[in-house]
């Protein structure tokens, strides 16, 4: 077994070598030591970034489990299995991402024993618990195919028709519920974010996102694993994306509107700034780009307009974890260095499990030849060493 | 009934024996410099701030509706019957949703601790059921700090704005905000300047209310949901079986049509 250092692989080593050095200084000197974290500012980068855009960006698994299960929209098959895969390592590092974060992680099963149903975290915490199970239930017959084991996929699609149904209340629960998370707030969060609608918000835009997610996922691995890509299912996602941000952005209007607030989010403001990078990135321009029936019909375009929308949303759940804060806590907020290395070693950990996932096991549908010959290319996906032959 | 402290910062002369109390019964680490700081945090419950010749006290306000105690998912939160909002640390994991929700920013955090407790003023609860005042009341040497039922002390501080309407603003900070507190301020200058939030911005409304619209839906909407997204999966499924039997027929049938 030879490994090859790459670029990409010397560049996941090293950012797994920042993570762990922060790791030990998490759990070693406390979190004072490793974040910016305050009294002023208790919930910093890893609430913002690794739990409410973590969440969000695996909502992928419950749109396509309920486009093709549930809608029984056939055609997209064949990006179910990966979308579920994604939400699935999803949820998995989220959990991961909260045992840095919360002070006494090793207490964290007293949610299931002292229980506050008042609780709008209690909400969370019993969605996450419950919607990572039936995640590991939907991706099993990855496994059991892989084995080539015929009873239990028997008996796991008996249970199907549960399972998507739990899945999808769960998720709508879940991804609803980290907006409802900071209805508690209204004096502390800004205008432009706090919103009795903000519950609706968080899954409205979780739905765009899982859409613009499963686009750039199913293209992504299909540039690293060398997969021809059937264009038909990325432009029926592209239409549905289109779809999704123009409801998403109407609501938006409309409750500004309702609010009274048009004439302060045109007017110049630190907040007005973050807002408005907000509503560009995953409004103003995908909804342009994809109005271009040119770019509606091209891989690249559809890429590139997924990936502008992601970078949007992510910057909406910051806008609301961070930036609209600020003012009333009377400070800013910037990650230490040590924050960013966590969240980053967990990004490259599902980076690098993911292509694993995907080499070992039957995620995408059959292809012949190319895969391993390609593979190399990959800029993002190839970081991760995988033994050469592997799973073939 | 419910007890109270009344502190009114027009008698306050500012000594800090309030401080130095509550350092002593929680057995907190007192000396020049913590007396020194002028803001609240994990060794310093209660705080008095002095701008030229006045003076404020901050410490936890014990909402009659406390936002902590319903924020907190395993409970660590609760208000006693007398009054006190109070914390049971073994309870805690530490996601400090108590820190988000609090309107009055009160629940501290020990940042440099490998098992980090919330720290906050709890109102001396064991003193309260053994018949006594809180630590700060009994030692205030001007009864700038009063310790008693919540309507006597409501009605006492009407009574000393009715008697010197100059020397305070009228107005009982504490007596509506966010639903009403176990911690009644008098003034003569606007407590904002002290830091504290403008009744204004947090509104009379109890916290607890903003989630409780959403959470009090969700036991309704878990059945209503699942039966609607049950009733699409079968209607779609049931759809493909219509179709594919119809095929079968119409194979049967030798494609007569």
């Amino acid at each position: 077994m030879k490994i090859k250092f790459t670029f990409w692989r010397v560049v996941f080593v090293v950012i797994m070598a920042l993570g762990l050095y922060s790791t030990f200084i998490r759990y070693t000197r406390g979190l004072g030591a490793v974040s910016n974290m305050t009294d002023q500012f208790p919930w910093g980068f890893w609430i913002g970034f690794d739990c409410l855009c973590g969440v969000m960006l695996a909502a992928g698994g419950f749109c396509m489990v309920g486009a093709v299960y549930l809608f029984n929209v056939k055609s997209l098959h064949s990006v179910v299995r990966p979308a579920v895969l994604t939400a699935f390592l999803g949820y998995l590092l989220f959990i991961v991402g909260l045992l840095f974060d919360l002070g006494r992680p090793w207490f964290i099963w007293h949610q299931l024993i002292y229980m506050n149903p008042h609780s709008v975290m209690f909400e969370v915490g019993m969605c996450v618990m419950t919607y990572t199970t039936v995640l590991f239930f939907e991706f099993l017959p990855n496994v059991f195919e892989r084995f080539n084991l015929q009873a239990p996929i028997r008996w796991i699609h008996r249970i199907y028709p549960v399972l998507i149904v739990a899945g999808i209340l769960l998720s709508t629960l879940h991804q609803s519920s980290l907006g409802s998370l900071y209805l508690i707030m209204p004096s502390k969060l800004h205008p432009f974010w706090y919103t009795p609608a903000l519950p609706f918000f968080f899954f409205g835009s979780a739905v765009a996102v899982g859409l613009a997610m499963t686009i750039f996922e199913s293209t992504q691995s299909a540039k690293a694993l060398g997969r021809h890509l059937e264009l038909s299912v990325l432009v029926q996602l592209g239409g549905a994306l289109l779809v999704a941000l123009w409801v998403n952005a109407l609501l938006r209007f409309e409750d500004y509107y309702r609010r009274d607030l048009l004439r302060q989010i045109v007017k110049p403001s630190y907040e007005a700034y973050f807002l408005w990078l907000e509503l560009a990135l995953s409004f103003v321009i995908p909804i342009t780009l994809l109005s271009f029936k040119k770019v509606r019909l091209s891989p690249n375009g559809l890429y590139l307009v997924s990936i502008i929308s992601l970078f949007g949303f992510i910057t909406n759940r910051l806008n609301v974890s961070v930036i609209g804060l600020e003012t009333y806590m009377g400070r800013h907020y910037v990650p230490k260095w040590t924050e960013f290395s966590v969240t980053l070693m967990i990004v490259a950990m599902g980076f690098a499990l993911f292509r694993l996932a995907v080499e070992y096991l039957p995620i995408f549908p059959k292809e012949e030849g190319i895969r391993t010959s390609l593979a190399a290319r990959s800029p993002v996906l190839s970081a991760v060493a995988v033994p050469e032959h592997a799973g073939d | 009934m419910s007890k109270a402290i009344l502190y009114d910062s027009t008698i306050c002369i500012g000594c800090k024996q309030c401080e130095v109390a509550c350092a002593t019964q929680n057995k907190l680490p007192y000396n020049d410099g913590i007396a020194a700081e002028e803001r609240q945090s994990e060794h310093k419950y209660t705080v008095v701030m002095t701008k030229g010749d006045k003076f404020m006290r901050r410490l936890c306000m014990h909402c009659e509706h406390p936002a902590c105690a319903s924020a907190c998912p395993v409970g660590a939160f609760h208000k006693t019957k007398e009054g006190p909002v109070v914390y049971d640390v073994w309870k805690c994991i530490g996601c400090r949703y108590c820190m988000m929700a609090c309107a009055f920013t009160q629940p501290k955090y020990e940042w440099g601790s490998l098992n980090p407790r919330v720290r906050k003023c709890i109102m001396c609860p064991d003193r309260i059921t053994a018949g006594k005042q809180t630590a700060c009341a009994e030692i205030c040497p001007t009864g700038a700090t009063k310790f008693g039922d919540r309507d006597d002390l409501i009605k006492e501080a009407q009574d000393r704005i009715r008697q010197n309407p100059t020397t305070y603003l009228n107005r009982i900070y504490g007596l509506n905000e966010v639903g009403g507190t176990c911690v009644l301020i008098l003034s003569g200058v606007k407590v904002e300047e002290f830091g504290y939030p403008a009744s204004a911005k947090i509104g009379d409304t109890p916290m607890p209310e903003y989630t409780g619209q959403v959470m009090s839906k969700v036991p309704d909407f878990i059945p209503v949901w699942s039966l609607v997204l049950g009733g699409i999966y079968w209607i779609s499924h049931r759809r493909q079986e219509v179709a594919e039997a119809e095929a079968e027929e119409r194979k049967k049938n030798g494609g007569a049509r």
